[in-house]
């Protein structure tokens, strides 16, 4: 904190004279992500071993791919390990792969976490069967889950298993189908609307 | 003769309700005026961001997430911006930085001061709403010459801005800087934030404990005012955040506890004065060259890969998580809305058993939700 | 449209409703409309005859009706445009010169708009409600001066009266809200029967307590006991009486449900309260209602605290009052008085607009635990305290005059 108010200051005093020249800050923040994972992807592996399916610490956005078995116990321990701290769900993202895709057929549910205490960040994956696609669910973790976890149903049709209250958030409720499977299809009518597609 | 006895009501608050700031509908269980159990339900606003957003190429996103959080557009284009200059590795020029930073703290305060408005009117209090616009209307002024939107203004682009600003723009925000900063700050804490009702409608009301926050994935204002110091612009700074000197205004229980009503109220508050600061010392700072990328505005082709920026809106955090498959249009969109997270809390808020329905609107109001980017 | 020769005709009922007390009393105190017309008209019968009560009652109704709603047109369009100046705008400025003629023009729109009654309202309940908050706020005129001589009836429980009477305008909202079969607009009844019964025990106290200073309920009488220099108002008769007339003050808003107690119509919670169902000429009803009592209860200050018709200047106040001044200064006189004390309540109107665009609407609890916490041990205290003064104090200032100022005499 007091550093980042340091630096604000001296960035302050150096954009006055002049720009700046070296990484800007979106190459400065793509770096910051790698060395978080150079020190965080460590601690994983050695708690979690092979259920650690893969890691990739030197993409733009870094990322373990875990086995969705230990999902809950990997979250607890991201949350409570005084070296991780991550206390803030930030965001739970799905992806569909379809089965012509080089992911062959799989539903990534991607979870972003972030820490208010280290400040540090963390991306981790698990990769579902698309045909049935079961998470457990990590609401009891963070209250954050529930609607993000809802929505995630709703769009992607992810069931997390041990949701309180598993029900369609933005779609109506007797919507049919999940609307961002890639593969789709827009209905054609909807309680006797019709759909106009321009 | 039959028995006197009471009955709970069942009472359906929305989608059309002047409070709920949008089409946002909670169904309420009451005891009298007693709030004894609520629910949410949105969705009335979805207009499909995600699916559409993969069916048009990256710069055609922009105008969608003006749509999202419509009050505050410029960090909407700004936070898709970056996430996709972040996915091509590329920066945006200099000068267009500087131009990024000032038309995003002035769209900040810009939507701090609908916030404030429409609390006076849920609270009661007309006049701080008309106050408000008075002065909001200044920066849409602003916003008007610059790129001639008043609301959805698509300026932010992939690579850049998609106008320079000129000197008289500049000598506006100038003008603009001296007029808000700190008459009309003071102005506005004497006509409502220090007044004696308004404090004994807000301060103890609508507690968010720090951990509650948190957990709840509380961003911005929400989450600085149950006194977490948690600022995107100092903590992972993106654009030139870093280069300017600001502090973090937090909660911390002036008038009653931390992270009530009040508290979030006062973060906003306070925020304005150091928006106008950022601004102050980016109209000393703006140097002259490129506004734009120029050849990124006709194919923007990132290669495979994914990414996800978060920049820091008026209301949250506001992420995107771009997936490409390395063709001109997003594999796949996420967008982490903060009013998406702060409105969830409200549940909890209201499960107290000391919540009134006057409360709800304090704590509805307090939250500061844009229906367009809870429901995308 | 049909519910205007309804509601027209129940107000002249509920007016001579109110005029039946005054049957009795004009004979013992011929200090109202009769005196004036006796005096004015030579051929105007003497006191007594029963004619010339019924003609003095029907033009005090008339005469009433009228300036309720020349008033009702003039407070809309002065809080429209208070509220505009107060907001760094303009308010309406295109019908007539500065927007003058805007309620005129909304007024029209409001009686042909569509009247509509929701299918699943109580109908009987739904179209009567209006009606009788209206007669309800009315009929309480009845004993208000105007100015000297001017009052529809000089009754000997004025005060009272007004107290008593008001409560009927709260049947009429419980009415309108439970008929509604909102349950909005449920929530805005009973807040209002809560606020209004409660907020009537401070208003009731002040009464009791400018009763026991004046010696009498008469309105009449209480203002020319007032008569003088300014600080023989009742409000600098001593400390309590001033504390009293705050309070009053602040009931009052609450009895009009102004800001900051309007909770019964509450906009950003309950929509509109208990009209919310309601369009066109029923809710133009309500809207008349609620600005005749702001005109009432400021009247009503006028004529107990602040000294009624005089303006404290006894120079002035003194024009035509003499029994044996000229018809010319006698009218003179009696314009004067008239202007006086309307002026001053449209004054305290204007503080309630002036309040309402400024403060944050309070919570129930607040404003219940304002009403029974505050105000009523306060105007009790008051209560005591100011009769203990007109007691020991009125010696002091030998003789008649019990003002806290005697001094200055």
């Amino acid at each position: 904190m007091a550093e980042a108010e340091k630096s604000g200051a001296a960035g302050a005093a150096a954009g006055k004279a002049a720009a700046p020249k070296g990484p800007g800050a979106l190459s400065r923040r793509i770096a910051k992500g790698k060395a978080d994972a150079a020190k965080l992807f460590p601690i994983l592996k050695e708690k979690f071993g092979a259920a650690i399916l893969e890691e990739q610490p030197q993409v733009v956005e870094p990322f373990v791919v875990i086995d969705p078995e230990i999902l809950v116990e990997f979250a607890a321990f991201c949350r409570d390990d005084a070296r991780l701290q991550f206390d803030l769900l930030s965001l739970i993202s799905t992806v569909d792969y379809p089965p012509k895709d080089a992911e062959r057929g799989t539903i990534q549910v991607i979870y972003f976490l972030d820490s208010t205490a280290h400040r540090h960040r963390l991306m981790f994956k698990v990769k579902l069967p698309r045909d049935n696609p079961r998470v457990p669910s990590v609401e009891n973790l963070w209250r954050a889950a529930d609607w993000h976890e809802r929505e995630a149903f709703d769009l992607m049709g992810v069931i997390f298993e041990g949701h309180h209250n598993l029900v369609r958030i933005l779609c109506a409720e007797d919507w049919e189908g999940h609307a961002l499977r890639k593969d789709y299809v827009i209905p054609e009518t909807y309680h006797g609307i019709k759909n106009v597609i321009y | 003769m039959r028995d006197i006895r009471t009955e709970e009501m069942l009472l359906n608050m929305g989608p059309q309700h002047p409070s709920t700031h949008g089409v946002f509908r909670v169904v309420i269980r009451t005891d009298g005026e007693m709030v004894l159990e609520t629910e949410s339900h949105i969705g009335y606003l979805h207009r499909c961001f995600e699916k559409v957003a993969e069916n048009v190429s990256y710069v055609q996103v922009v105008p969608y997430t003006d749509r999202m959080d419509y009050v505050c557009s410029m960090i909407n284009n700004l936070g898709w911006a970056e996430a996709v200059e972040k996915l091509l590795g590329i920066e945006a020029p200099e000068r267009a930085q500087y131009i990024r930073v000032m038309v995003a703290e002035l769209n900040r305060i810009a939507s701090h001061l609908l916030a404030f408005g429409t609390y006076g009117m849920d609270i009661g209090a007309v006049t701080p709403f008309l106050y408000a616009f008075r002065d909001r209307e200044k920066i849409l002024k602003i916003f008007e010459k610059l790129c001639g939107q008043r609301l959805n203004y698509t300026y932010v682009r992939v690579g850049g801005v998609s106008f320079d600003i000129t000197d008289e723009i500049l000598k506006d925000i100038e003008d603009f800087c001296n007029y808000f900063e700190p008459d009309i700050i003071d102005e506005y804490n004497r006509l409502l934030s220090y007044n004696g009702i308004f404090i004994s409608r807000t301060a103890n009301v609508g507690v968010i404990p720090r951990q509650m926050a948190i957990g709840y994935g509380l961003t911005g204002p929400n989450l600085r005012g149950s006194g977490v110091r948690r600022d995107l612009r100092k903590d992972e700074p993106y654009c030139i955040y870093d280069r300017f000197q600001f502090e973090i205004p937090a909660g911390s229980g002036e008038q009653g506890q931390t992270g009530d009503c009040w508290d979030r109220y006062m973060v906003r508050i306070r925020e304005m004065t150091q928006s106008i600061m950022i601004v102050r010392q980016a109209l000393k700072g703006i140097p002259s060259g490129l506004h734009l990328d120029k050849k990124l505005q006709l194919k923007v082709k990132p290669p495979k890969g994914e990414a996800y920026h978060k920049v820091e809106g008026a209301r949250g955090e506001l992420g995107f998580h771009i997936v490409s498959d390395g063709s001109e249009k997003p594999y796949r969109v996420k967008t982490r809305g903060p009013s998406f997270c702060n409105i969830s809390v409200l549940d909890e808020l209201t499960r107290t058993g000391k919540c009134m329905v006057a409360d709800m609107v304090a704590i509805i109001g307090s939250l500061d939700i844009v229906m367009g980017e809870v429901d995308r | 449209m049909a519910s205007i020769p309804l509601f027209l005709s129940a107000a002249f009922h509920s007016c001579w409703l109110a005029q039946a007390p005054a049957l009795e009393t004009s004979k013992s105190s011929p200090n109202g409309l009769e005196a004036l017309l006796q005096r004015l008209v030579h051929s105007y019968p003497a006191e007594g005859t029963w004619w010339g009560a019924i003609a003095a009652m029907l033009i005090a109704c008339l005469a009433v009706f009228a300036f309720l709603n020349l008033f009702a047109l003039f407070a809309v369009w002065l809080e429209r445009k208070v509220s505009a100046h107060m907001q760094c705008r303009l308010g309406p400025m295109e019908v007539g010169p500065h927007g003058v003629l805007q309620t005129i023009a909304d007024g029209i729109k409001l009686t042909v708009k569509e009247d509509i009654i929701p299918r699943v309202a109580d109908k009987v309940l739904f179209i009567v409600a209006p009606i009788i908050v209206f007669t309800g706020t009315f009929i309480r005129f009845a004993p208000l001066p105007f100015g000297d001589y001017l009052v529809a009836s000089d009754l000997n429980l004025g005060l009272f009266y007004i107290a008593a009477v008001g409560s009927v305008e709260v049947l009429g909202v419980i009415m309108a809200g439970w008929s509604s079969n909102n349950k909005w607009s449920l929530f805005g009844t009973i807040r209002t029967a809560t606020q209004m019964v409660s907020y009537e025990i401070p208003i009731g106290i002040a009464f009791v307590t400018v009763a026991v200073s004046a010696g009498t309920l008469s309105t009449m009488q209480i203002v020319e006991q007032q008569s003088g220099w300014f600080w023989h108002w009742f409000v600098f008769r001593n400390p309590f009486l001033m504390v009293l007339s705050i309070i009053y003050l602040i009931a009052s808003l609450a009895e009009c449900k102004r800001s900051p107690f309007d909770l019964p119509e509450a906009e950003s919670e309950l929509v509109s309260g208990f009209h919310t169902e309601y369009t066109g000429i029923r809710f133009a009803l309500f809207f008349l209602s609620e600005y005749a009592a702001m005109y009432l209860v400021s009247g009503v200050a006028v004529v107990a605290f602040f000294g009624g018709w005089y303006l404290g200047i006894p120079v002035i106040d003194r024009i035509g009052a003499a029994p044996d001044s000229s018809a010319l200064a006698f009218v003179i006189g009696l314009l004067i008085k008239a202007h006086v004390l309307i002026g001053k309540a449209v004054g305290l109107v204007f503080v309630q607009m002036w309040v309402r665009w400024t403060l944050p609407r309070v919570r129930l609890d607040q404003m219940m635990s304002l009403c029974l916490k505050v105000l009523l041990p306060i105007s009790l205290a008051c209560l005591v305290g100011s009769a203990l003064w007109d007691l020991f104090m009125g010696s002091l200032a030998s003789g008649k005059e019990y003002s806290m100022f005697f001094w200055l005499e």
